[in-house]
């Protein structure tokens, strides 16, 4: 793996958007003609238990598009924490959604950046909106492509066009974006 | 250019479907196939054509002999233990030369088995896709894009060749999304004068049969249905050779698990092994050729699949022991990781990185 290559593996709960974030990444890779692919884990899990998505963005063919050692770690519960800790790859990112993962991680050869993207939502009258939180804040410290693209990729996913969700959205990501610790 | 977008591949095999001019479409649903049949729901009624969610994975199959005898382009999809119910229907298509395509989104088994990716139906799609002596064209794809090239090959070569094609993919390649590109082309199913359609009493009427009483007529069909087969391996074996030229170790994989051993290559060409890749891109007929070519030039050939080890035996056979052929497989639902894969590889080339 080189450093054109970006691995993500996405964590958390079924209905924190663990897929659709995994799914705004692909389409902010798609829009600059990146090479990606987008693994879901799907069955039960989809329905409440603990999801997560593989997704590598690449400007090579890509190989496996299971992702075991992301360059990049987004963990939005404890289970996850507990579980994917350990796979970020020597020089990765991890970010953690610090208002429902308490615990610290240890790794010194890693970035570790933590933020309460559940709460942050939630006081801003953005619920359901903590993964677009944490794209923000992606996007910010782990700047794998412009910031531009994944808004533009934000706004594809929002297919009925609807501007109240664009403005949402903006917002959410925003509040990650200027997030600091 | 056409767009390129990104889908899941159970919903990109199903527009390829629709696009190849698939308008009957009978289905049951399962875990990981899903999407194909969801897609089907939502899209054939707006096109004209007939979606349907039959009370068994059995009546779809048959639904889908029915309709082949009339002449159509159609399909059904599902994933191991319905495919297992489909094969008495199946074994009535092959039996009666008519052409259709069955999806098999493999999951593990045996019995209801789990729901995660599996290519543990190899020798069902390959060997025994049903009783009697009997064989299918078997696609096997290794990515999204490629679903759809070849569901639409599938079409065609089913229609030329008067037989069922399987798209043999897996939970994994159905479920993940990767950006695809559709063709714009005009497809035109061609004329099937033996199609037992309306007709207005303008000619004598066709029969499509699978019996047949007398065993020296159905000696002489089964041997004329083995000929066409003879055909079919002669000109539309598929392969693809990924570095292979120079290569000590040689991974023969196909579908996800060639898209993991891809990447074992990689890295195994990066720490300094001339490793390379066969992947076979139909399984039925067999790329025996690509590999015989190979195997007194390798010093081992090593297949990767997610099963107990099903295609190595296609392999030992097109290696005829000059080489030896060794396995690596993770099997019920458990994909094997790029580093298992590169483990082996070094093991292969004697332990030397």
């Amino acid at each position: 793996m080189n450093n054109t290559t970006h691995t993500f593996l996405l964590a958390g709960f079924g209905g924190q958007g663990i897929l659709f974030l995994g799914k705004a990444i692909a389409v902010a890779g798609l829009l600059e003609d990146k090479e990606l692919s987008w693994l879901p884990s799907y069955g039960p899990e989809m329905r409440g238990g603990t999801c997560n998505c593989s997704v590598t963005v690449s400007d090579e063919e890509i190989g496996s598009p299971q992702v075991l050692t992301p360059s990049c770690l987004v963990v939005m519960n404890q289970p996850s924490f507990d579980k994917f800790d350990k796979a970020t790859v020597a020089g990765g990112y991890t970010f953690i959604d610090s208002s429902l993962v308490s615990s610290k991680s240890e790794r010194t050869d890693i970035s570790v950046f933590y933020i309460p993207a559940t709460s942050l939502a939630n006081e801003n009258g953005l619920k359901g909106l903590a993964n677009i939180v944490m794209l923000g804040k992606i996007c910010k410290e782990y700047p794998f492509l412009p910031k531009e693209t994944v808004l533009k990729a934000l706004e594809k996913n929002n297919k009925k066009n609807l501007p109240e969700i664009t403005e949402r959205n903006n917002r959410a990501f925003d509040i990650g974006y200027n997030y600091a610790e | 250019m056409a767009e390129k977008v990104l889908m899941k591949g159970n919903e990109a095999i199903a527009e390829a479907a629709i696009r190849a001019g698939c308008r009957h479409f009978f289905g049951y649903p399962i875990t990981p196939q899903t999407e194909v049949s969801a897609y089907m729901a939502k899209k054939m009624p707006k096109i004209g054509g007939v979606f349907l969610q039959a009370e068994s994975e059995i009546a779809a199959a048959n639904m889908v002999l029915g309709a082949a005898s009339a002449g159509v382009r159609t399909m059904t999809s599902s994933s191991s233990p319905g495919i297992s119910l489909k094969q008495e229907a199946i074994s009535y298509i092959i039996g009666s030369d008519l052409p259709c395509v069955i999806l098999n989104i493999q999951r593990g088994g045996p019995g209801l088995g789990g729901i995660q990716p599996s290519q543990a139906d190899y020798f069902q799609a390959t060997r025994s896709p049903d009783h009697g002596d009997a064989h299918m064209l078997v696609f096997a794809p290794a990515s999204v894009q490629e679903m759809v090239t070849l569901v639409t090959d599938a079409f065609d070569l089913a229609d030329k060749y008067r037989m069922p094609a399987m798209i043999l993919g897996d939970g994994a390649l159905g479920q993940m999304m990767e950006p695809v590109v559709f063709e714009d082309k005009e497809i035109t199913p061609p004329e099937k004068p033996w199609a037992t359609n309306g007709h207005e009493n303008k000619r004598a009427h066709n029969i499509v049969n699978s019996l047949y009483i007398q065993p020296d007529e159905l000696e002489r069909i089964v041997k004329e249905r083995f000929e066409k087969y003879e055909e079919i391996k002669k000109n539309e074996t598929r392969v693809e050779n990924f570095m292979t030229d120079d290569a000590d170790v040689i991974v023969v994989a196909y579908g996800i698990a060639a898209r993991v051993a891809k990447s074992a290559v990689r890295n195994a060409r990066a720490a300094g092994i001339k490793a390379g890749l066969i992947r076979p891109i139909t399984l039925w007929p067999f790329p025996a050729e690509a590999i015989k070519e190979k195997a007194d030039k390798v010093k081992a050939f090593l297949t990767v699949e997610l099963s107990m080890g099903q295609m190595v035996e296609d392999v030992k056979l097109a290696a005829e022991f000059k080489a030896p052929v060794e396995f690596f497989g993770r099997t019920g639902g458990m994909v094997p990781t790029t580093d298992e894969v590169f483990n082996e590889i070094v093991r292969l080339n004697g332990g030397n990185k």
